[in-house]
Protein backbone atom coordinates (compact mmCIF):
# COMPACT_ATOMS: atom_id res chain seq x y z
CA UNK A 1 0.00 0.00 0.00
CA UNK A 2 1.16 3.51 -0.68
CA UNK A 3 -0.80 6.59 0.24
CA UNK A 4 0.45 10.06 -0.69
CA UNK A 5 -1.32 13.12 0.65
CA UNK A 6 -0.50 16.72 -0.06
CA UNK A 7 -0.03 18.18 3.40
CA UNK A 8 -0.15 21.69 2.01
CA UNK A 9 -2.62 22.43 -0.75
CA UNK A 10 -1.48 22.56 -4.34
CA UNK A 11 -4.32 23.34 -6.66
CA UNK A 12 -2.70 25.37 -9.41
CA UNK A 13 -5.12 26.38 -12.16
CA UNK A 14 -5.17 23.98 -15.15
CA UNK A 15 -2.47 21.80 -13.56
CA UNK A 16 -4.20 20.19 -10.59
CA UNK A 17 -5.74 17.71 -10.03
CA UNK A 18 -4.66 16.67 -13.54
CA UNK A 19 -3.18 18.58 -16.42
CA UNK A 20 -5.77 20.48 -18.48
CA UNK A 21 -3.80 23.25 -20.19
CA UNK A 22 -4.81 22.50 -23.78
CA UNK A 23 -8.38 21.86 -24.94
CA UNK A 24 -10.38 22.19 -28.18
CA UNK A 25 -8.48 25.28 -29.37
CA UNK A 26 -5.20 23.37 -29.78
CA UNK A 27 -6.99 20.28 -31.15
CA UNK A 28 -8.74 22.46 -33.74
CA UNK A 29 -5.46 24.14 -34.70
CA UNK A 30 -3.72 20.77 -35.16
CA UNK A 31 -6.72 19.55 -37.17
CA UNK A 32 -6.78 22.61 -39.43
CA UNK A 33 -3.00 22.60 -39.83
CA UNK A 34 -3.08 18.98 -41.03
CA UNK A 35 -6.02 19.68 -43.33
CA UNK A 36 -4.27 22.72 -44.86
CA UNK A 37 -1.17 20.58 -45.49
CA UNK A 38 -3.37 17.96 -47.19
CA UNK A 39 -5.09 20.56 -49.38
CA UNK A 40 -1.74 21.97 -50.50
CA UNK A 41 -0.42 18.49 -51.30
CA UNK A 42 -3.46 17.45 -53.36
CA UNK A 43 -3.47 20.77 -55.23
CA UNK A 44 0.26 20.44 -55.97
CA UNK A 45 -0.19 16.80 -56.99
CA UNK A 46 -2.88 17.72 -59.53
CA UNK A 47 -0.55 20.32 -61.08
CA UNK A 48 2.51 18.05 -61.15
CA UNK A 49 0.56 15.20 -62.78
CA UNK A 50 -1.07 17.67 -65.26
CA UNK A 51 -4.58 16.53 -64.30
CA UNK A 52 -6.28 19.81 -65.16
CA UNK A 53 -9.15 17.88 -66.82
CA UNK A 54 -9.53 14.82 -64.57
CA UNK A 55 -8.93 16.71 -61.30
CA UNK A 56 -10.27 20.10 -62.29
CA UNK A 57 -11.29 21.16 -58.76
CA UNK A 58 -7.99 20.08 -57.18
CA UNK A 59 -5.99 21.62 -60.03
CA UNK A 60 -7.68 25.01 -60.18
CA UNK A 61 -9.78 25.77 -57.12
CA UNK A 62 -8.57 23.67 -54.15
CA UNK A 63 -5.45 25.68 -53.28
CA UNK A 64 -7.48 28.70 -52.14
CA UNK A 65 -8.98 26.64 -49.32
CA UNK A 66 -5.59 26.08 -47.65
CA UNK A 67 -4.92 29.63 -46.34
CA UNK A 68 -8.55 29.92 -45.22
CA UNK A 69 -8.40 26.63 -43.31
CA UNK A 70 -4.98 27.36 -41.78
CA UNK A 71 -6.03 30.86 -40.75
CA UNK A 72 -9.05 29.46 -38.91
CA UNK A 73 -6.66 27.14 -37.05
CA UNK A 74 -4.26 29.98 -36.30
CA UNK A 75 -7.18 31.92 -34.82
CA UNK A 76 -7.92 29.22 -32.25
CA UNK A 77 -4.19 28.85 -31.58
CA UNK A 78 -4.14 32.55 -30.73
CA UNK A 79 -7.23 32.11 -28.55
CA UNK A 80 -5.36 29.46 -26.56
CA UNK A 81 -2.46 31.77 -25.67
CA UNK A 82 -2.69 32.91 -22.07
CA UNK A 83 -0.62 36.07 -22.65
CA UNK A 84 -2.00 37.19 -26.00
CA UNK A 85 -0.30 40.57 -26.29
CA UNK A 86 3.04 38.73 -26.24
CA UNK A 87 2.22 36.71 -29.38
CA UNK A 88 4.91 38.66 -31.28
CA UNK A 89 7.52 37.01 -29.02
CA UNK A 90 7.39 33.90 -31.25
CA UNK A 91 9.18 36.00 -33.84
CA UNK A 92 11.79 37.74 -31.72
CA UNK A 93 13.90 34.59 -31.38
CA UNK A 94 14.44 31.16 -32.86
CA UNK A 95 14.82 28.26 -30.44
CA UNK A 96 16.23 25.29 -32.39
CA UNK A 97 15.33 22.76 -29.67
CA UNK A 98 11.69 23.82 -29.53
CA UNK A 99 9.27 22.28 -32.08
CA UNK A 100 6.84 25.13 -31.39
CA UNK A 101 9.49 27.65 -32.42
CA UNK A 102 10.13 25.68 -35.62
CA UNK A 103 6.38 25.64 -36.24
CA UNK A 104 6.10 29.40 -35.82
CA UNK A 105 8.84 29.98 -38.39
CA UNK A 106 7.60 27.24 -40.76
CA UNK A 107 4.30 29.12 -40.88
CA UNK A 108 6.15 32.24 -42.00
CA UNK A 109 7.45 30.24 -44.98
CA UNK A 110 4.17 28.41 -45.61
CA UNK A 111 1.90 31.44 -45.91
CA UNK A 112 3.73 33.11 -48.83
CA UNK A 113 3.97 29.72 -50.52
CA UNK A 114 0.22 29.22 -50.07
CA UNK A 115 -0.43 32.62 -51.61
CA UNK A 116 1.69 32.00 -54.71
CA UNK A 117 0.12 28.54 -55.06
CA UNK A 118 -3.31 30.20 -55.09
CA UNK A 119 -2.14 32.89 -57.55
CA UNK A 120 -0.75 30.25 -59.91
CA UNK A 121 -4.26 28.89 -60.59
CA UNK A 122 -6.41 31.90 -59.78
CA UNK A 123 -7.37 32.76 -63.37
CA UNK A 124 -8.50 29.21 -64.09
CA UNK A 125 -10.18 28.61 -60.71
CA UNK A 126 -11.57 31.95 -59.64
CA UNK A 127 -11.74 34.27 -62.68
CA UNK A 128 -13.65 36.95 -60.77
CA UNK A 129 -10.97 37.17 -58.06
CA UNK A 130 -8.28 37.18 -60.73
CA UNK A 131 -10.13 40.02 -62.48
CA UNK A 132 -10.09 42.13 -59.32
CA UNK A 133 -6.40 41.43 -58.85
CA UNK A 134 -5.59 42.35 -62.43
CA UNK A 135 -7.09 45.79 -61.87
CA UNK A 136 -4.43 46.49 -59.25
CA UNK A 137 -1.09 47.89 -60.43
CA UNK A 138 1.23 44.97 -61.20
CA UNK A 139 -1.52 42.41 -60.49
CA UNK A 140 -1.50 41.00 -63.99
CA UNK A 141 2.28 40.59 -64.01
CA UNK A 142 2.20 38.79 -60.63
CA UNK A 143 -0.44 36.38 -61.92
CA UNK A 144 1.58 35.78 -65.10
CA UNK A 145 4.71 35.14 -63.07
CA UNK A 146 2.98 32.65 -60.75
CA UNK A 147 1.23 30.85 -63.63
CA UNK A 148 4.50 30.48 -65.52
CA UNK A 149 6.16 29.05 -62.39
CA UNK A 150 3.21 26.81 -61.53
CA UNK A 151 5.17 23.55 -61.55
CA UNK A 152 8.10 25.02 -59.61
CA UNK A 153 5.67 26.30 -56.99
CA UNK A 154 4.03 22.85 -56.80
CA UNK A 155 7.45 21.23 -56.28
CA UNK A 156 8.21 23.69 -53.46
CA UNK A 157 4.81 23.04 -51.89
CA UNK A 158 5.39 19.29 -51.53
CA UNK A 159 8.19 19.35 -48.88
CA UNK A 160 6.76 22.43 -47.15
CA UNK A 161 3.29 20.93 -46.77
CA UNK A 162 4.74 17.61 -45.60
CA UNK A 163 6.72 19.56 -42.97
CA UNK A 164 3.54 21.38 -41.90
CA UNK A 165 1.55 18.14 -41.64
CA UNK A 166 4.23 16.29 -39.70
CA UNK A 167 4.93 19.27 -37.46
CA UNK A 168 1.39 19.15 -36.03
CA UNK A 169 2.23 15.71 -34.61
CA UNK A 170 5.82 16.47 -33.61
CA UNK A 171 4.52 19.40 -31.54
CA UNK A 172 3.01 16.82 -29.17
CA UNK A 173 5.42 13.90 -29.58
CA UNK A 174 8.42 16.04 -28.57
CA UNK A 175 6.94 16.49 -25.09
CA UNK A 176 8.51 13.48 -23.40
CA UNK A 177 6.91 14.32 -20.07
CA UNK A 178 3.59 13.00 -21.45
CA UNK A 179 4.12 9.31 -22.28
CA UNK A 180 1.03 8.96 -24.49
CA UNK A 181 2.42 11.57 -26.90
CA UNK A 182 6.01 10.42 -26.81
CA UNK A 183 6.01 8.38 -30.03
CA UNK A 184 7.62 9.07 -33.37
CA UNK A 185 4.45 7.73 -35.02
CA UNK A 186 2.48 10.85 -34.16
CA UNK A 187 4.00 13.07 -36.89
CA UNK A 188 3.33 10.70 -39.82
CA UNK A 189 -0.06 9.77 -38.32
CA UNK A 190 -1.19 13.40 -38.24
CA UNK A 191 0.12 13.93 -41.79
CA UNK A 192 -1.87 10.97 -43.14
CA UNK A 193 -4.95 12.05 -41.19
CA UNK A 194 -4.54 15.57 -42.59
CA UNK A 195 -4.39 14.17 -46.13
CA UNK A 196 -7.47 12.07 -45.42
CA UNK A 197 -9.55 15.00 -44.13
CA UNK A 198 -8.40 17.12 -47.10
CA UNK A 199 -9.36 14.34 -49.54
CA UNK A 200 -13.03 14.49 -48.55
CA UNK A 201 -13.36 18.26 -49.02
CA UNK A 202 -13.74 18.03 -52.85
CA UNK A 203 -16.47 15.44 -52.27
CA UNK A 204 -18.29 17.86 -49.96
CA UNK A 205 -17.73 20.61 -52.54
CA UNK A 206 -19.53 18.53 -55.17
CA UNK A 207 -16.71 16.96 -57.19
CA UNK A 208 -18.06 14.59 -59.82
CA UNK A 209 -16.94 11.88 -62.24
CA UNK A 210 -13.31 10.83 -62.27
CA UNK A 211 -12.40 13.41 -59.62
CA UNK A 212 -14.98 12.05 -57.18
CA UNK A 213 -13.74 8.51 -57.75
CA UNK A 214 -10.11 9.63 -57.31
CA UNK A 215 -10.77 11.28 -53.97
CA UNK A 216 -13.00 8.46 -52.70
CA UNK A 217 -10.41 5.79 -53.48
CA UNK A 218 -7.58 8.02 -52.18
CA UNK A 219 -9.41 8.55 -48.91
CA UNK A 220 -10.07 4.83 -48.49
CA UNK A 221 -6.38 4.16 -48.94
CA UNK A 222 -5.42 6.94 -46.54
CA UNK A 223 -7.82 5.74 -43.84
CA UNK A 224 -6.44 2.21 -44.21
CA UNK A 225 -2.91 3.57 -43.72
CA UNK A 226 -4.16 5.64 -40.76
CA UNK A 227 -5.64 2.53 -39.13
CA UNK A 228 -2.33 0.72 -39.60
CA UNK A 229 -0.44 3.67 -38.09
CA UNK A 230 -2.74 3.83 -35.08
CA UNK A 231 -2.17 0.10 -34.56
CA UNK A 232 1.60 0.65 -34.72
CA UNK A 233 1.28 3.65 -32.38
CA UNK A 234 -0.51 1.47 -29.81
CA UNK A 235 2.05 -1.34 -30.29
CA UNK A 236 4.85 1.16 -29.64
CA UNK A 237 3.22 2.08 -26.34
CA UNK A 238 2.54 -1.59 -25.49
CA UNK A 239 6.20 -2.48 -25.95
CA UNK A 240 7.44 0.55 -24.01
CA UNK A 241 8.47 1.16 -20.42
CA UNK A 242 6.17 1.28 -17.40
CA UNK A 243 5.00 4.84 -18.00
CA UNK A 244 4.09 3.97 -21.61
CA UNK A 245 2.11 0.96 -20.43
CA UNK A 246 0.36 3.23 -17.95
CA UNK A 247 -0.50 5.60 -20.78
CA UNK A 248 -1.80 2.71 -22.89
CA UNK A 249 -4.10 1.67 -20.04
CA UNK A 250 -5.97 4.94 -20.52
CA UNK A 251 -7.44 3.56 -23.79
CA UNK A 252 -7.52 -0.10 -22.76
CA UNK A 253 -9.84 -0.15 -19.77
CA UNK A 254 -9.01 3.34 -18.49
CA UNK A 255 -11.11 6.48 -18.55
CA UNK A 256 -10.57 7.13 -22.28
CA UNK A 257 -11.45 3.63 -23.51
CA UNK A 258 -14.99 4.51 -24.61
CA UNK A 259 -14.12 7.89 -26.17
CA UNK A 260 -11.14 6.45 -28.07
CA UNK A 261 -12.82 3.39 -29.53
CA UNK A 262 -16.50 4.32 -29.68
CA UNK A 263 -16.26 8.03 -30.37
CA UNK A 264 -13.21 7.98 -32.64
CA UNK A 265 -12.08 4.64 -34.15
CA UNK A 266 -15.55 3.30 -35.02
CA UNK A 267 -17.33 6.43 -36.33
CA UNK A 268 -14.20 8.28 -37.50
CA UNK A 269 -12.32 5.48 -39.30
CA UNK A 270 -14.20 2.18 -39.65
CA UNK A 271 -17.62 3.55 -40.65
CA UNK A 272 -16.21 5.92 -43.32
CA UNK A 273 -14.30 3.03 -44.96
CA UNK A 274 -17.48 0.94 -45.01
CA UNK A 275 -19.56 3.84 -46.34
CA UNK A 276 -16.97 4.65 -49.02
CA UNK A 277 -17.10 1.05 -50.23
CA UNK A 278 -20.85 1.51 -50.76
CA UNK A 279 -20.30 4.95 -52.28
CA UNK A 280 -17.89 3.54 -54.86
CA UNK A 281 -20.86 1.59 -56.29
CA UNK A 282 -22.56 4.89 -57.00
CA UNK A 283 -24.44 5.75 -53.80
CA UNK A 284 -23.68 9.44 -53.30
CA UNK A 285 -25.52 9.69 -50.00
CA UNK A 286 -23.11 7.21 -48.40
CA UNK A 287 -20.22 9.12 -49.96
CA UNK A 288 -21.43 12.32 -48.35
CA UNK A 289 -21.95 10.63 -44.98
CA UNK A 290 -18.46 9.10 -45.19
CA UNK A 291 -16.94 12.51 -45.97
CA UNK A 292 -18.63 14.12 -42.96
CA UNK A 293 -17.51 11.27 -40.69
CA UNK A 294 -13.92 11.59 -41.92
CA UNK A 295 -13.90 15.29 -40.98
CA UNK A 296 -15.38 14.38 -37.59
CA UNK A 297 -12.78 11.61 -37.14
CA UNK A 298 -9.93 13.94 -38.05
CA UNK A 299 -10.95 16.38 -35.34
CA UNK A 300 -11.63 13.66 -32.77
CA UNK A 301 -8.16 12.16 -33.35
CA UNK A 302 -6.54 15.47 -32.38
CA UNK A 303 -9.01 16.23 -29.59
CA UNK A 304 -8.54 12.86 -27.90
CA UNK A 305 -4.78 12.85 -28.45
CA UNK A 306 -4.55 16.25 -26.73
CA UNK A 307 -6.80 15.06 -23.87
CA UNK A 308 -5.26 11.62 -23.31
CA UNK A 309 -1.70 12.94 -23.54
CA UNK A 310 -2.37 15.36 -20.73
CA UNK A 311 -3.88 12.58 -18.61
CA UNK A 312 -0.73 10.47 -19.04
CA UNK A 313 2.16 11.15 -16.70
CA UNK A 314 5.44 9.76 -15.39
CA UNK A 315 4.14 9.76 -11.86
CA UNK A 316 1.24 11.11 -9.88
CA UNK A 317 0.33 11.28 -6.25
CA UNK A 318 -1.57 8.25 -5.03
CA UNK A 319 -4.09 10.56 -3.40
CA UNK A 320 -4.76 13.90 -5.05
CA UNK A 321 -5.74 17.06 -3.24
CA UNK A 322 -9.48 17.40 -3.37
CA UNK A 323 -10.81 20.92 -2.71
CA UNK A 324 -14.22 19.37 -1.96
CA UNK A 325 -12.73 18.05 1.29
CA UNK A 326 -12.00 21.61 2.42
CA UNK A 327 -15.56 22.58 1.63
CA UNK A 328 -16.77 19.77 3.91
CA UNK A 329 -14.75 21.19 6.81
CA UNK A 330 -16.49 24.53 6.49
CA UNK A 331 -19.99 23.04 6.46
CA UNK B 1 27.24 24.87 -15.94
CA UNK B 2 27.36 25.58 -12.19
CA UNK B 3 25.02 23.18 -10.41
CA UNK B 4 23.04 24.44 -7.44
CA UNK B 5 21.34 21.68 -5.45
CA UNK B 6 18.80 21.50 -2.68
CA UNK B 7 19.06 18.61 -0.22
CA UNK B 8 16.11 17.76 2.00
CA UNK B 9 16.39 15.32 4.89
CA UNK B 10 13.13 13.38 4.88
CA UNK B 11 14.05 11.88 8.27
CA UNK B 12 14.04 15.34 9.89
CA UNK B 13 11.14 16.90 8.00
CA UNK B 14 7.93 17.01 10.01
CA UNK B 15 5.74 18.35 7.21
CA UNK B 16 4.95 21.61 9.00
CA UNK B 17 4.62 23.54 5.73
CA UNK B 18 6.74 26.51 6.87
CA UNK B 19 8.70 26.25 3.61
CA UNK B 20 5.48 26.79 1.69
CA UNK B 21 4.50 29.82 3.79
CA UNK B 22 8.02 31.29 3.54
CA UNK B 23 7.95 30.94 -0.25
CA UNK B 24 4.58 32.60 -0.54
CA UNK B 25 5.72 35.52 1.61
CA UNK B 26 9.14 35.94 -0.01
CA UNK B 27 7.92 35.72 -3.59
CA UNK B 28 4.46 37.26 -3.15
CA UNK B 29 2.86 34.13 -4.61
CA UNK B 30 -0.85 34.91 -5.15
CA UNK B 31 -3.52 33.14 -3.14
CA UNK B 32 -4.53 29.83 -4.66
CA UNK B 33 -1.15 29.24 -6.31
CA UNK B 34 1.87 27.37 -4.97
CA UNK B 35 5.49 27.21 -6.06
CA UNK B 36 6.22 24.50 -3.50
CA UNK B 37 4.16 21.97 -1.57
CA UNK B 38 4.61 19.20 1.00
CA UNK B 39 3.75 15.56 0.38
CA UNK B 40 3.17 12.98 3.10
CA UNK B 41 3.82 9.51 1.69
CA UNK B 42 2.87 6.47 3.76
CA UNK B 43 3.89 2.98 2.70
CA UNK B 44 3.34 -0.53 4.05
CA UNK B 45 0.57 -2.50 5.76
CA UNK B 46 -0.73 -1.66 9.22
CA UNK B 47 0.97 -1.86 11.69
CA UNK B 48 4.17 -1.88 9.62
CA UNK B 49 3.91 1.61 8.19
CA UNK B 50 6.52 4.16 7.21
CA UNK B 51 5.80 7.82 6.61
CA UNK B 52 7.96 10.23 4.68
CA UNK B 53 7.51 13.98 4.31
CA UNK B 54 8.77 15.58 1.12
CA UNK B 55 8.91 19.30 0.47
CA UNK B 56 8.59 19.46 -3.33
CA UNK B 57 9.15 22.18 -5.95
CA UNK B 58 10.76 22.68 -9.35
CA UNK B 59 13.76 20.35 -9.55
CA UNK B 60 15.87 22.85 -11.50
CA UNK B 61 16.92 20.08 -13.85
CA UNK B 62 20.28 20.24 -15.59
CA UNK B 63 18.57 18.86 -18.68
CA UNK B 64 15.35 20.84 -18.34
CA UNK B 65 12.75 19.85 -20.94
CA UNK B 66 10.75 22.96 -20.03
CA UNK B 67 13.67 25.10 -21.24
CA UNK B 68 14.18 23.21 -24.50
CA UNK B 69 10.45 23.25 -25.30
CA UNK B 70 10.04 27.02 -24.85
CA UNK B 71 9.54 28.66 -28.27
CA UNK B 72 10.55 32.16 -27.20
CA UNK B 73 13.48 31.68 -24.83
CA UNK B 74 11.36 32.88 -21.89
CA UNK B 75 12.27 29.72 -19.96
CA UNK B 76 16.01 29.70 -19.52
CA UNK B 77 18.89 28.66 -17.30
CA UNK B 78 20.06 31.56 -15.11
CA UNK B 79 23.68 32.74 -15.53
CA UNK B 80 24.98 29.39 -16.81
CA UNK B 81 23.62 27.54 -13.79
CA UNK B 82 20.92 24.88 -13.58
CA UNK B 83 18.49 27.37 -12.02
CA UNK B 84 15.49 27.58 -14.34
CA UNK B 85 13.74 30.95 -14.59
CA UNK B 86 10.95 32.41 -16.70
CA UNK B 87 11.19 35.90 -18.17
CA UNK B 88 7.58 37.10 -18.02
CA UNK B 89 8.21 39.72 -20.70
CA UNK B 90 9.04 36.97 -23.21
CA UNK B 91 6.33 34.48 -22.21
CA UNK B 92 3.34 34.04 -24.53
CA UNK B 93 1.48 31.66 -22.21
CA UNK B 94 1.61 28.90 -24.84
CA UNK B 95 2.01 26.40 -21.97
CA UNK B 96 4.48 24.15 -23.81
CA UNK B 97 6.78 24.31 -20.76
CA UNK B 98 3.95 23.16 -18.48
CA UNK B 99 3.33 20.16 -20.73
CA UNK B 100 7.08 19.49 -20.88
CA UNK B 101 7.60 19.42 -17.10
CA UNK B 102 7.23 15.87 -15.73
CA UNK B 103 6.92 17.30 -12.20
CA UNK B 104 3.99 19.66 -12.93
CA UNK B 105 5.97 22.31 -11.07
CA UNK B 106 4.84 25.33 -13.07
CA UNK B 107 1.82 27.56 -12.76
CA UNK B 108 -0.09 30.22 -14.66
CA UNK B 109 -0.14 33.73 -13.23
CA UNK B 110 -3.49 35.52 -13.42
CA UNK B 111 -4.71 37.79 -14.82
CA UNK B 112 -1.62 38.38 -17.02
CA UNK B 113 -1.22 34.78 -18.20
CA UNK B 114 2.52 34.25 -18.03
CA UNK B 115 4.05 31.10 -16.51
CA UNK B 116 5.79 31.24 -13.16
CA UNK B 117 7.66 28.78 -10.94
CA UNK B 118 10.15 28.28 -8.12
CA UNK B 119 13.32 30.27 -8.76
CA UNK B 120 15.43 28.77 -5.93
CA UNK B 121 15.12 32.41 -4.72
CA UNK B 122 17.91 33.47 -7.09
CA UNK B 123 17.53 37.06 -5.85
CA UNK B 124 18.61 35.82 -2.41
CA UNK B 125 21.41 33.67 -3.87
CA UNK B 126 22.80 36.85 -5.47
CA UNK B 127 23.09 38.28 -1.94
CA UNK B 128 24.74 35.13 -0.58
CA UNK B 129 21.57 33.94 1.17
CA UNK B 130 19.79 30.59 1.10
CA UNK B 131 16.37 30.28 -0.56
CA UNK B 132 13.54 31.43 1.73
CA UNK B 133 12.21 27.89 2.22
CA UNK B 134 15.64 26.65 3.36
CA UNK B 135 16.22 29.65 5.63
CA UNK B 136 12.83 29.27 7.33
CA UNK B 137 12.86 25.51 8.00
CA UNK B 138 12.38 25.08 11.79
CA UNK B 139 13.93 21.59 11.85
CA UNK B 140 16.88 22.57 9.61
CA UNK B 141 16.15 19.67 7.33
CA UNK B 142 16.76 21.68 4.14
CA UNK B 143 20.19 22.50 2.72
CA UNK B 144 21.31 24.47 -0.29
CA UNK B 145 24.62 24.92 -2.06
CA UNK B 146 26.81 24.35 -5.08
CA UNK B 147 27.18 20.70 -5.97
CA UNK B 148 30.40 21.26 -7.93
CA UNK B 149 32.10 22.41 -4.71
CA UNK B 150 33.25 19.28 -2.85
CA UNK B 151 33.25 21.13 0.46
CA UNK B 152 29.72 22.50 0.21
CA UNK B 153 27.18 21.16 2.68
CA UNK B 154 25.13 19.59 -0.12
CA UNK B 155 28.14 17.74 -1.57
CA UNK B 156 29.14 16.44 1.84
CA UNK B 157 25.62 15.28 2.68
CA UNK B 158 25.23 13.45 -0.63
CA UNK B 159 28.60 11.73 -0.07
CA UNK B 160 27.68 10.67 3.44
CA UNK B 161 24.00 9.75 3.22
CA UNK B 162 21.69 7.64 1.07
CA UNK B 163 19.48 9.77 -1.14
CA UNK B 164 17.02 9.75 -4.00
CA UNK B 165 15.70 12.18 -6.59
CA UNK B 166 12.18 12.19 -8.01
CA UNK B 167 11.69 10.34 -11.30
CA UNK B 168 15.35 10.20 -12.41
CA UNK B 169 14.17 7.98 -15.29
CA UNK B 170 12.89 11.08 -17.12
CA UNK B 171 16.51 11.90 -17.90
CA UNK B 172 16.01 15.52 -16.79
CA UNK B 173 18.74 15.32 -14.11
CA UNK B 174 16.72 16.88 -11.27
CA UNK B 175 18.69 18.77 -8.62
CA UNK B 176 16.47 18.45 -5.54
CA UNK B 177 17.78 15.54 -3.50
CA UNK B 178 15.97 13.71 -0.69
CA UNK B 179 18.01 12.07 2.07
CA UNK B 180 16.38 8.77 3.04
Amino acid sequence: MIEEVLVTARFNDKIDPSLGIWTWEIAFYLFMGGMAAGIMLFAAWAVLTRKQDDLAFAHNRFALWAPVVLSLGMTTLFLDLEYKIHVFRFYTSFQPASPMSWGAWVLVLIYPLMIVQVLSTLRAGYPMLAGWLERLPGGSQILDLCENRRRLIAWLVIPSAVALGIYTGVLLSALSARPFWNSGMLGPLFLISGLSTAAVLPLLAGAVGKERRFFETSDMGLITIELAMITLFLITLATGAAQHLGALDLVFGGEYTVPFWLWFVVPGLLLPVAFELVALRGNRLFGLAAALLVVYGGFMLRYLMVEIGQASTWGEYAVQFDPALLMRLTQ
Amino acid sequence: MTTYAMVIDTLSCIGCGDCVVACKNENKVPAGLNRDWVVEATRGEYPDLETEFRSERCNHCRHATCVTSCPTGASHHWKDTNIVLVTAAKCTGCKACIAACPYDARMLMRPEGYVDKCTFCHHRIDRGLDPACVASCPTHCMYFGILDNRDSIVSRLLRARRYKVLMPETGNQPQVYYLI
